[in-house]
């Protein structure tokens, strides 16, 4: 781990600055024969830093800019504006290098051979890593075992089930130790016991070897359970950057107290909560996320005849639903 | 960590290579149909040429074998680079299914890997048969130690020159994803053009065919050096010994334009 402790003395492990990349669309419009060549701002002024050993949660709905940024610290895309530095090196000038100390799974496809056992891709990836023997026969053995992948080494890929396949794909991007592992969707279409042994498993390897973990995804389960950190991205910028917690209280999200009382009453009044929902006995009152629930509890329950009484922690979706739907998050709409 | 040179290259290509071979014996019985049918189809291509030379005495002063030689030694060049480097044609495929993005984050360079990727044997037929044609011209040949030179000179360098159109064309999907048949039209078009004496079409073709598209130095100028033939079209002499510097640029021009098609690349959605 020597050259990470290098990378960090020198500054964050992923550093980005004023980030932006331009696509050209060409786009029909009605009566012209041409078509008109439009310049589409997939992601601009993006700055953030990622420093080594963080679980670090990519968020932002369809087309935000998510596959775009990650593409551009992975060296695949070159940005039209602004700077990108992973451990130090340039990623679209350096790439090749650079894939040496990174490990990518994009969730929806496959690196591995469709048609031959697993054992042989991992064999190729070996030489293609130039990984020394022990070393790959170390790292192979703890992931097969961590993940559960014993028997299916010699099984074709093709037979493999989804979940099967994913674990290897993870195996596959974690051969070579790198530095940082990018997750691009990575319990998409998993089943809840495979997802849950997944996240073990990142949450372990960030332990045990202090790998960097970017995740994008869809499924905030996913980074409920594995990131202390949540960079949230509309509309091709960074609208959110701090900790789950955070992001509650930025989203105004509120907590939910549900009370029973034992007979139907009028619209429960104490200070500091508002009600929602009024169902019979039951009612939901909402407070702020980051308030305490105690004084409220304690209100209700001098005031009424409480059955039982439960807090809903707030819904995170809705959280950034909100944190969407703001208009001051967006670009002007005439920036090109 | 130094910059590698070309041996641990060449290593991985054929690592990547032999493992496509393994995964493609995993159906041998659709390997072996294809093999086939790959080297009767070309095979036919001078089977109709044999056919022409049934009704015709010479094809514009060029005697059967003559014609041999021309097309024996243009198919091999093209056999040599499509079995090393003709996946490299589909790169649009790559780029639309994302494959493009999964080898860029390998630590092998990008144009190694697309040329490795889904290596067939399959494509042996061509080089068997083009093979075959190639030495029945050379019986025909008189032989001295300089057309020995300049006969395997030629052969490289005319694996160079399909090399360079190949990757060169193939790049132009880097703009438009889906130009694999205008890519076709260059390299499988030129060597069919030039398994005939390049004098039976018009001068504009000849000309086209060395200064833009240098073809001609795949086998023409040099099998006339071959024939020892003096130059029907009058072009100097010299460049029936040109054909390594055409190579060699054909390459070298390909190469920057398949860097600049890389830093253009915008990938796909998702």
């Amino acid at each position: 781990m020597s050259a990470m402790s290098a990378t960090s003395a020198r500054g964050p492990l992923i550093d980005v600055r004023d980030l932006e990349r331009t696509f050209d669309v060409r786009r029909r419009v009605e009566g012209r024969r041409r078509r008109v060549r439009d310049s589409v701002l997939a992601v601009h002024d993006l700055t953030f830093s990622i420093d080594a050993g963080e679980m670090v949660g990519y968020i932002g709905p369809n087309g935000a800019g998510k596959s775009t940024t990650i593409k551009m610290l992975t060296g695949i895309l070159v940005p039209t504006g602004g700077q990108v530095r992973v451990a130090g090196l340039d990623p679209s000038r350096d790439r090749v290098e650079l894939a040496r100390r990174i490990g990518v799974v994009f969730g929806q496809r496959s690196t591995l051979w469709w048609d031959l056992p697993l054992r042989d891709s991992f064999e190729l990836l070996q030489k293609m890593y130039r990984i020394s023997r022990a070393r790959y026969r170390d790292n192979l053995e703890r992931f097969v075992d961590l993940l559960d992948l014993g028997d299916q080494l010699d099984t074709p890929v093709r037979q493999l089930s989804l979940g099967q396949r994913m674990r290897g794909d993870i195996t596959a991007a974690l051969l070579h130790d790198p530095e940082v592992l990018y997750l691009d969707e990575p319990t998409i279409g998993l089943d809840v016991v495979s997802k849950g042994r997944l996240r073990e498993f990142l949450r372990a390897l960030n332990d045990e070897r202090g790998t960097t973990l970017v995740l994008t995804t869809h499924d905030l389960q996913d980074i409920e359970a594995l990131c202390d950190r949540v960079i949230v991205i509309d509309h091709g910028t960074s609208v959110y950057d701090g900790s789950l917690t955070g992001l509650h209280a930025e989203g105004g999200s509120s907590r939910t107290l549900v009370v029973d009382l034992v007979d139907e009453a009028p619209p429960i009044l104490v200070p500091g909560a508002t009600v929602r929902r009024v169902d019979g006995p039951r009612q939901w009152l909402s407070f702020p996320a980051d308030a305490s629930a105690a004084p409220i509890v304690a209100a209700v329950a001098a005031s009424y005849d409480v059955a039982d009484l439960s807090i809903q922690e707030p819904d995170i979706e809705d959280v950034i639903r909100e944190l969407y739907s703001r208009p001051e998050g967006r670009p002007p709409a005439d920036q090109r | 960590m130094a910059e590698p040179g070309p041996a641990p290259h060449l290593r991985t290509y054929l690592q990547i290579a032999s493992l496509w071979i393994r995964a493609a014996w995993q159906y041998p019985t659709s390997f072996v149909l294809l093999a086939v049918g790959n080297g009767l189809i070309t095979g036919l291509d001078f089977v109709g040429l044999w056919i022409m030379f049934a009704h015709l005495e010479d094809l514009d002063g060029f005697t059967l074998p003559e014609v041999a030689l021309l097309y024996g030694s243009a198919s091999l060049a093209l056999a040599v680079a499509d079995t090393a480097i003709g996946s490299v044609e589909r790169i649009g495929t790559y780029i639309r299914t994302g494959r493009l993005d999964q080898m860029m984050t390998k630590p092998v360079p990008l144009l190694l890997q697309v040329c490795a990727d889904q290596f067939t044997l399959r494509r042996l037929g061509r080089l068997t048969q083009a093979s075959i044609v190639f030495g029945w011209a050379c019986t025909y040949v008189d032989w001295t130690p300089t057309r020995v030179l300049v006969a395997v000179s030629m052969l490289v360098s005319g694996g160079l020159v399909f090399f360079g159109l190949f990757v060169g064309f193939s790049c132009v999907q880097f703009w438009t994803t889906d130009a694999t048949e205008f890519a076709n039209a260059f390299t499988y078009g030129g060597a069919t053009i030039t398994q005939y004496p390049l004098t039976i079409f018009p001068r504009e073709v000849l000309v086209g065919l060395t200064f833009v598209i240098p073809i001609a130095f795949v086998n023409w100028y040099p099998c006339l050096f071959l024939l020892g033939r003096a130059d029907p079209a009058g072009m100097p002499e010299a460049f029936q010994l040109a054909s390594p510097v055409a190579g060699v640029l054909t390459m070298a021009a390909a190469l920057l334009v398949w860097r600049s098609g890389v830093r253009h690349y915008t990938s796909t959605g998702s």
